[in-house]
């Protein structure tokens, strides 16, 4: 904590919790409101629920490294030796994602040719042009 | 060497010679240090799960809805039903969120009094974290044990289900007023579990009515019926008419949910409740310490106490992230 006094950060830390509380409220609001618990027939679609779901997740685990786990006050070299290998995991979201989606959609498509039924256009007598002159 | 030495220690203030040795270049020692890394590794492994549940869940057509599934809080003074208050909608996992983001806050209380070298206050805010830490598990304890005793959730099997079709649920092998929309949430019952107040437990928590549980309690043996098929585990998977798509007009039973659900869950929430619970055991130690004093003899400024306070500060934001991935979204 270094240049702070003991009161100082004291004060600090209360007014961040309290931060973080508004913060949960406002996701479980939001949660709700976008299911439709809140107001009647109101829903919202997946991609905004998970964007600003994110986003607030986010902006609380920059609040406990930062704040609580004191990083801010950690030396640059520290930080980015603790932080910049987190990185790696916006691929690893990327490309999971990604493949569970095609999973998705894989099951979908051999679900419906399952579903297809084959036209035979082989018709059970011959009929070709020389089948006719044989027949005569 | 002593040329060396004094070199090194001249060209300090400019970065230069940090990397020398006899320095502490990150400017934290060892053990904090150690700990940080430890945590980073510790991330990497609950991204894994976190990823691993992201990707199966887009992977499923349908999957659990979890206002519906995590909807009840313990009926204390006998009120709700089967002592569970059902629809309420996140409202326990909420309050669970709460009780670790206090003991967050006791706990950097408890590091900030260790800088002063304040033993009292140590000990009193430690203490408050630690019953945090056991609330937090005792509530997640009441969670696991309504969901695999009460819903008959395992690893390997996952009564939730949602509907990817509407439809209309049958009474006598015809249908019924009991119709529901694509996305409807059910969850399905065991005989002999459908009786007086359970009946009631269908019809409200898990769906919009469930008439079909109102005479659960019909089925005695595995079978199958004209509104339901009984399985061999005794679960009652309903029959309903398809109202709309391309199967319109079939009648379909009632599908168990996604498997990877439970075992999701159950290994997720018990990996980080495992967090807590090694936690709150070092906690307890650490806190015995400051008691005996044995940190004022290491004259360190009870540098344990802020590691700690590391590993703490972690599992919260750990579950940030679990309540993020399997409660909200």
């Amino acid at each position: 904590m270094g240049h702070m006094t003991h009161e100082e950060s004291v004060k600090s830390a209360t007014f961040w919790i309290i931060v973080l509380a508004v913060i949960t409220i406002c996701e479980v609001l939001f949660a709700l409101l976008g299911k439709g618990y809140i107001i009647e027939g109101l829903e919202f679609p997946v991609w905004v629920m998970a964007g600003v779901m994110i986003l607030m997740s986010l902006v609380k685990a920059y609040l406990i490294v930062y704040e609580f786990m004191h990083m801010k006050y950690e030396v640059p070299g520290m930080v980015k030796s603790v932080l910049l290998p987190t990185l790696l995991l916006v691929w690893a979201v990327i490309a999971f994602f990604w493949e569970g989606a095609d999973w998705n959609k894989r099951r979908t498509l051999i679900e419906n040719k399952n579903k297809q039924t084959i036209e035979t256009f082989i018709t059970p007598t011959p009929t070709g042009e020389l089948m006719k002159e044989i027949e005569q | 060497m002593a040329d060396t030495l004094t070199h090194a220690d001249t060209h300090h203030e400019d970065g230069e010679g940090l990397w020398d040795g006899g320095k502490q270049p990150f400017k934290a020692s060892y053990g904090k240090l150690m700990m940080w890394y430890f945590l980073l590794s510790d991330a990497f492994t609950f991204a894994g799960f976190l990823i691993a549940y992201g990707t199966l869940r887009i992977a499923m057509p349908s999957w659990p809805i979890p206002d519906k599934v995590f909807e009840g809080i313990p009926g204390i003074f006998g009120l709700g039903e089967n002592g569970i208050i059902h629809d309420k909608p996140l409202y326990f996992v909420t309050f669970m969120t709460f009780v670790l983001l206090f003991s967050s806050y006791t706990m950097v209380r408890a590091v900030q009094d260790g800088h002063r070298e304040y033993k009292k206050g140590i000990v009193f805010w430690m203490f408050w974290t630690i019953l945090g830490g056991l609330v937090f598990l005792g509530c997640q304890a009441w969670e696991w044990t309504t969901l695999i005793k009460k819903e008959n959730m395992t690893i390997l099997q996952n009564p939730f289900g949602t509907t990817t079709e509407a439809g209309v649920y049958l009474k006598d092998g015809q249908p019924t007023g009991e119709t529901f929309e694509i996305g409807h949430s059910y969850l399905l019952h065991k005989i002999g579990h459908g009786h007086g107040a359970d009946d009631a437990h269908g019809d409200e928590a898990h769906g919009d009515g469930h008439a079909g549980d109102s005479h659960a309690s019909h089925y005695t043996a595995p079978g199958d019926y004209p509104d339901a098929v009984v399985t061999e585990d005794g679960f009652i998977l309903h029959k309903y008419l398809v109202t709309d798509g391309e199967n319109k007009g079939a009648i379909k039973t009632e599908t168990f949910g996604p498997k990877a659900f439970g075992a999701l869950f159950f290994f997720i929430t018990g990996f980080h409740g495992f967090h807590v619970l090694s936690g709150v055991a070092f906690l307890l130690v650490i806190m015995i310490n400051v008691m005996t004093g044995l940190y004022v003899k290491r004259k360190n400024g009870y540098e344990m106490v802020e590691k700690i306070g590391l590993y703490w500060h972690f599992v919260d934001l750990v579950w940030v992230f679990v309540f993020l991935v399997f409660y909200l979204i």
